[in-house]
């Protein structure tokens, strides 16, 4: 019980901290806020007017907004955290609701607007009421929440205070155990005591040869024993032998840590997206940078939890690994457009299929209608991307005894589909009785 | 108990006082120990970073990483793109239509790409001017070539194109009123010679003169005096029902080359007929080995039978000769307008006469004639003389290497090096690039955008398939630089096609490649006033002297005219008629070579060693040159190949053979020659020592008439075997060993080989190369026959007049001896006859259903397949050669050493840059290794695999080999047997259809087509 009392003790000081800390920094920002603004008119306090519903704002800058802007960054569009307090409101609706009509209309706030952002067209709501409006305002106008790092001093306390509850635990047992073994040796010995007092003779036993002489002398037994460890040498030096030079399990660092968990995982991005070429070559192909930039142009940071995630589960600080996509691809930040300074990744290849050994992608994925994971395993729950299947021949060849062919639909097996189920007697043909066990088919 | 017991070392002991017994015990050795030598020194103790714990440090960090090296494989790093172009997938080919227009060699072409690096030569099926020839196949090697030129020179340093350019328009002011030649290769483009005319008229004192380094200066004067262009009849042999050639070798580079494909259409036999041709020649070409007929004739000779052909009579040329000729003469007049006569002959008379007698025949096209010569040999002798007497101050070369190529190459050389201005156009520093102050670097045509018109109204377009791989800038685009134009070369073609392409879009004819058009676009202006009196023929046609031999020039299939001289794929490939590979000699006839103690002998090596000459010509002397004894090679002539002897930029392996265009005088295939022996021998690396089939059943041969009227069961019988004392065909289930293995389902491949329309042009050997990733041994291992060619063309000779004869005789043996003894006999008959029958053959893997060679394997790493291919697990093989030995074809190669990245091997396989033609698909096969050929299962089964794709059965025409693409008269052709609508299957069903050595019932997938002479004379 007292391992809860520990563990409570620094949790309850933390939130207290951060409480303490977030109360302090809301009314240093106010003041700020208040001393930059004080110059301005009545709409410099729109806060006050407490219109909004920040939880409804959230709901639609996600849906509208978050596309091409970020509250604390500039990405398509400029930051947006403190927006209202920037402008007059009225100017903001006219704004969001149609920015090309306001620009038409000669309002000089709003050329500069579009200038400082590289004459981008921002797209019109006319759809948002005014209220919706408000509603985002109201949560852009929250203040940021710092989240602070946990602190691991409780932990490793309350950790290292049940390893001592264990250790006192365990010998208190052992202490136990002994005292019961003199115990038991005593009561044998007064037993025995009482015995010869009382007359009892257990009487010599006539002394035989000991196991081990006549195990030596038993030249059979030894025979059979020496076989016997000789084939199981044999056995474990086999599968000693047969590990060489596969790497399962292979999963090296690579120089950037890119999450497959996360991407196919929690995303749900489909693996030919990315690997397209798996679909119509033999190389299921890395994919070049611009695919990742498809997505990571508007996605320069990660989510606020899965940001905590890495950096406590993994140890991966993924916003600094998007950076060197971008340090990559030569993609500048700030400015949202290309250097033209690249430098291609170097990845650590992981499946290595010897150069003799001909396997083809296509005729699986496309041909064969085999999910990925059949070979490269539960990729979505990867973090660091793995060799899961051995890749050795016997490997390939028990799964093309055991699977059937995927004929359905496919006129090109009709005609070979049909003779060979009558020829073999069988609904389903496997690719082993298609053919595919044949050395030419993989090695030429 | 402390032991009190002393241990004496030495008498010294006992002397109390001894000094040494006291320094003994202060010191523990006698002699003091010199640490201050190696210690004392503080300053060079100091001065190593080394410390004894660092020393440590290292020690155990090398152990740890050699162990822990020796447990993990090897990190391989995997690079993709930053931003991938739309059109490259890794793994999967993209096809470019090109051209290629060297000045020798022209022909559409389909470029196979990987990754963005071409990797094969393919033929365009759309292309109408034939397909592709062995060096066009090789031509994608040598744009891997290490010795290309890297940068322009300027003074033989290299620098960038600016300086290049500043330093020539330096120049050219110097040299302004001077009278300088623009000396170029044909182009046969009308955008370039739109340009070269732009250029002319900028740089007025600049003249434009046309070198064809091979010359067909008299056809096209010939021709310009007849039809008023300057160009060369086109023919097309499949209307033809007799052709005669007089020295023509149509088959082989013969005024551009590219006849064959409509050749072998003639060939086959269709209801009942077939083309009649008789050659009369002096070497042994390709044309005169495929001929009906051939007669042997000196170049004096032949200017007599061509005049007899034509209407002269034939007086004064020998019995047999005159024969021929009135037999030929009345076939000619009875085949009417479907007859051609055909003459190489470099005398305008001689080419006219044949231009003339071919006036009606639907043979020749004289409305759109070829335009892929155009050079004119007396305006080339003019410049030569300029040069050498001074008249000319300045010369531009573009593509051609005339310091190589004149015959006064010496003298020419030292003129040149006097002259003001010496600029070169070359893709390498050739022998006219050494001495020339500027050197442009040209890219490769597959590194180039061009155009060309290589018959009248057939266009084509040539694309880059690769960002050049050095600092090169192609011909035209710098001449658009020089004047002033702001145009690429690109946007000049564009604007020349526009008026080509007629309805068609610039991406459609792109993609094809070739365009029929009925535009009217000149490649050349020529005026009139050139044309007449331009005879080049120096008279060599007349008898030669007393003592003398006529010398036919002549280029090989491998080499050309040097041009590729760098390539080892050519060098390597064997010529089709002496199956000599690396090596130019002097071709002399039996008779001849008897005369004068010339020999050929087979040493016990295994090699072929001949005798060593001097070809003298007045008093030009070519030295060393070895000599081959030619079977059919016409008696008091000799024959010599352009195009070796190079030595400029060109690998010491590859620095082959004698320089023959010394006796190329006055641009003339035929001179007056002496021979004269010089002691040695000369090591050949010829792969085929036995010439003769000594009556065997190789390649099985009959006559038109006999093929006509006689059932297949006379001339292509199936051989019989014993079986209870009955015979039965050995293809009958009962003649067989083992239970068949049921190959109904699915595809079963199957290839024809029709000997007919085989012309033995060595194309598929290179494409086969190329597919293949097969190395290249170099000539001592060649030499061992220890060649790698997974194809092969065999070449058989006659010991008499003809194959039946040979037959005849071997049938009529009896007894040992005696008049018909066969042991004479056979010794006859290995010798080949001097004016043989001559038949090809390519023999490669059979892929037997009932394959000797696998169950001789240990190791099973040879197995058949469901579908007829035998297959060959290369990581599998131990070496032991057994399936070679048991192979009764012999089509097996082994890999006597590695022939990748080895020094000892230095040829493509050895350099990074050659390394990138070879083909992804198919293994690099290493040392100790069985290979042979697979059927090119990596393209049969893309071919599955993308109808898998689509969800659709495969079409007959997706199955290719390499051969049977590269083969463009048809000879190869590769199927699914199983499905019954296939071309393959009709080609099994042919009467004509026979395995080689069926006798010994292994079942090839393979067969061949007996081959059918048209042998009835008038």
């Amino acid at each position: 019980m007292q391992k809860v009392n520990f563990t409570k003790i620094p949790s309850i000081l933390s939130v207290l901290a951060l409480a303490f800390m977030l109360t302090f920094s809301t009314t240093i920002q106010a003041q700020a806020d208040s001393a930059n603004e004080a110059a301005q008119t009545e709409a410099a306090t729109p806060a006050a007017d407490g219109v909004g519903d920040p939880a409804v704002g959230k709901s639609l800058f996600n849906a509208n907004c978050a596309a091409c802007h970020k509250l604390d960054k500039k990405a398509t569009g400029p930051a947006l955290r403190g927006v209202a307090q920037k402008y007059d409101r009225e100017w903001l609706y006219a704004w969001i609701k149609d920015s090309q009509a306001l620009i038409a209309s000669g309002d000089a706030q709003a050329i500069e607007v579009f200038e400082a952002n590289n004459k981008s067209v921002m797209q019109s709501f006319p759809a948002l009421s005014n209220g919706d409006i408000d509603n985002i305002l109201a949560y852009t106008s929250e203040e940021k929440v710092v989240v602070v790092p946990p602190t691991g001093a409780g932990e490793i306390a309350a950790s290292s205070g049940s390893g001592v509850s264990n250790n006192i635990i365990l010998g208190a047992l052992t202490g136990v155990f002994l005292l019961l073994i003199v115990m038991l040796v005593l009561v044998s010995k007064t037993l025995k005591k009482i015995a010869t007092a009382n007359g009892v003779d257990y009487g010599e036993k006539p002394k035989g040869t000991p196991i081990w002489k006549s195990f030596v002398e038993n030249q059979f037994l030894l025979l059979v024993t020496a076989v016997l460890l000789l084939l199981t040498a044999a056995y474990f030096m086999y599968g000693f032998f047969m590990q060489v030079g596969v790497d399962q399990g292979y999963a090296p660092v690579q120089p950037i840590h890119y999450s497959h968990r996360i991407h196919a995982g929690a995303n749900e991005i489909d693996c030919n997206y990315c690997h397209s070429s798996a679909r119509k070559s033999k190389h299921s192909g890395i994919p070049s940078l611009n695919v990742c930039m498809n997505c990571h142009k508007n996605i320069a940071e990660v989510s606020e939890d899965t940001q905590a995630e890495g950096l406590n589960e993994y140890g991966v600080d993924y916003n600094k690994e998007i950076k060197k996509l971008y340090k990559a691809v030569g993609w500048d930040e700030t400015t949202q457009g290309y250097t033209g300074e690249s430098e291609p990744v170097k990845w650590v290849r992981i499946h290595n299929l010897p150069d003799f050994a001909y396997f083809n992608h296509s005729q699986h994925v496309t041909v064969g209608g085999i999910a990925c994971q059949k070979c490269h395993g539960p990729v979505e729950e990867m973090e660091i991307m793995e060799q899961f299947s051995p890749l050795t021949m016997g490997w390939c060849i028990n799964c093309h005894r055991e699977t059937n062919v995927n004929v359905s639909g496919n006129e090109y097996y009709e005609q070979i589909h049909e003779a060979l189920a009558k020829k073999y007697g069988v609904e389903q043909v496997t690719a082993a009785q298609m053919g595919g066990l044949e050395c030419g088919k993989c090695h030429y | 108990m402390a032991s009190n017991k002393k241990y004496w070392k030495s008498v010294e002991q006992l002397d109390e006082s001894s000094a040494i017994v006291e320094a003994l015990q202060q010191n523990e050795f006698v002699t003091e120990i010199p640490t201050d030598e190696f210690l004392g020194d503080k300053e060079t103790l100091e001065a190593t970073s080394t410390t004894r714990r660092d020393f440590l440090k290292y020690v155990g960090f090398t152990t740890a990483a050699a162990s822990l090296a020796a447990c993990e494989g090897p990190v391989i790093k995997s690079i993709p793109y930053v931003v991938a172009p739309d059109e490259i997938v890794p793994g999967v080919a993209n096809y470019y239509a090109t051209t290629i227009a060297d000045g020798f060699d022209f022909a559409n072409v389909l470029v196979k790409t990987r990754e963005g690096r071409p990797i094969k030569i393919e033929r365009n099926d759309l292309s109408t001017m034939g397909g592709a020839n062995a060096r066009v196949h090789a031509s994608v090697l040598s744009l891997y070539d290490n010795h290309r030129l890297k940068a322009p020179l300027v003074g033989g340093k290299e620098v960038s194109w600016s300086d290049f350019d500043i330093a020539v328009a330096g120049k050219m002011n110097e040299m302004q009123g001077k009278d300088i030649v623009l000396l170029t290769q044909t182009f046969a483009s009308p955008s370039t010679s739109k340009l070269i005319k732009e250029f002319t008229a900028k740089f007025s004192n600049v003249r434009h003169v046309i070198y064809d380094t091979v010359s067909s200066s008299e056809a096209l004067d010939a021709f310009q005096s007849v039809y008023g262009m300057r160009a060369m009849a086109d023919y097309d042999f499949s209307k033809a029902e007799v052709i005669v050639s007089v020295g023509a070798d149509f088959l082989g580079d013969w005024q551009g080359g590219g006849f064959d494909a409509g050749y072998a259409k003639s060939r086959i036999p269709k209801n009942g007929k077939m083309s009649r041709h008789v050659q009369f020649e002096a070497n042994m070409t390709l044309s005169g080995a495929n001929a009906d007929k051939r007669v042997p004739v000196t170049p004096s000779q032949q200017l007599q039978v061509l005049k007899a052909l034509t209407g002269g009579s034939a007086s004064g040329l020998p019995d047999h000769i005159a024969k021929a000729v009135s037999s030929a003469k009345a076939q000619l007049a009875a085949a009417g307008n479907k007859a051609v006569i055909l003459t190489g002959l470099p005398s305008v008379e001689a080419q006219t006469m044949a231009l003339k007698a071919n006036a009606g025949s639907v043979v020749m096209d004289a409305v759109k004639p070829r335009m892929m010569r155009q050079g004119n040999s007396s305006e080339v002798a003019a410049v030569v003389q300029g040069v050498i007497n001074g008249k000319v101050k300045g010369l531009i070369t573009v593509g051609v290497d005339p310091v190589y190529s004149l015959p006064n190459g010496a003298e020419f050389a030292e003129a040149y090096g006097n002259l003001e201005m010496k600029l070169a156009f070359a893709s390498r520093k050739d022998a006219t690039a050494e001495l020339a102050d500027m050197v442009a670097a040209t890219p490769h045509y597959l590194e180039s955008w061009g155009d060309a018109q290589l018959k009248k109204g057939t266009f084509s377009l040539m694309q880059p398939t690769i960002r050049p791989l050095f600092s090169t800038r192609q011909f035209q685009d710098t001449l658009l630089q020089w004047t002033g134009n702001s145009k690429k070369y690109y946007d000049y073609i564009k604007d020349t096609w526009s008026g080509v392409l007629g309805g068609t879009s610039w991406n459609k004819a792109l993609e094809a490649g070739v365009l029929v058009s009925n535009a009217q676009v000149d490649n050349e202006v020529v005026s009139l006033s050139t044309v007449l009196n331009s005879s080049t023929s120096n008279g060599a046609l007349s008898a030669s002297q007393d003592g003398g031999l006529e010398l036919t020039l002549y280029t090989k299939t491998s080499l050309g005219d040097g041009q590729q001289a760098n390539n080892p794929w050519l060098q390597e490939l064997p010529d089709p008629i002496t199956r000599t590979s690396w090596d130019n000699y002097v071709t002399v006839s039996k008779s001849d070579a008897e005369a004068m103690g010339l020999t050929n002998e087979n040493v016990a090596n295994g090699g072929l060693d001949g005798s060593i000459v001097n070809v003298k010509m007045g008093n030009v002397t070519v030295s060393n040159v070895p000599v081959l004894v030619q079977p059919g090679q016409a008696k008091g002539s000799v024959g010599l190949a352009l195009g070796y002897g190079k030595t400029a930029a060109i690998q010491e392996e590859m620095q082959t053979g004698v320089n023959a265009y010394a006796l190329y005088n006055n641009f003339s295939s035929v001179q007056n020659v002496t021979l004269e022996k010089v002691s040695g021998t000369h090591e050949f690396a010829c792969v085929q020592l036995h010439n003769t089939m000594m009556g065997r059943d190789i390649i099985r041969e009959t006559s038109l008439e006999i093929f006509n009227t006689k059932s297949a069961h006379d001339w292509n019988p199936v051989p019989q075997v014993s079986k209870d004392h009955q015979e039965i065909p050995v293809t009958s289930p009962d003649a067989d060993l083992w239970t068949e293995f049921d190959r109904s389902i699915g595809h079963h491949f199957n290839l024809s080989i029709d000997l007919n329309a085989c012309t033995g042009c060595g194309a598929c050997v290179v494409a086969c190369h190329a597919e293949n990733n097969v190395p290249v041994v170099g000539k001592s291992e060649m030499r061992r026959s220890r060649d790698m060619h997974w194809l092969r063309i065999d070449r058989y000779y006659s010991a008499e007049e003809s194959f039946d004869v040979d037959q005849d005789k071997k049938e009529g043996f009896s007894g040992l001896f005696g008049d018909n003894g066969s042991l004479g006999g056979f010794g006859e008959l290995e010798d080949p006859s001097a004016n043989p029958q001559v038949a090809f053959q390519p023999v490669m893997c059979q892929h037997c259903n009932h394959a000797p060679c696998e169950t001789v394997c240990p190791v099973a790493a040879t197995s058949h397949s469901r579908q007829g291919q035998n297959h060959m697990a290369y990581n599998r093989c131990v070496g032991t050669r057994y399936c070679a030995n048991n192979c009764p074809y012999k089509v097996r190669r082994f890999n006597w050493f590695l022939y990748n990245e080895n020094d000892e091997f230095d040829y493509h396989m050895n350099n990074d840059l050659g390394r990138m033609v070879l083909n992804p698909d198919v293994n690099v096969r290493s040392r100790g290794v069985m290979e042979k050929c697979s059927m090119c299962i990596q393209k049969t089964q893309l071919s599955i695999l993308e109808a898998k794709r689509d969800g659709r059965p495969v079409k007959d025409a997706e199955f290719q080999t390499a051969c049977s693409s590269a083969c463009d008269k048809g000879a190869m052709v590769f199927g699914d047997i199983n499905d019954h609508d296939s071309e393959v299957y009709k080609e099994k069903k042919d009467k004509r259809m026979y395995h080689l050595l069926e006798a010994v019932g292994t079942e090839p997938n393979v067969f061949y087509k007996a081959k059918v002479r048209n042998s009835k004379e008038a």
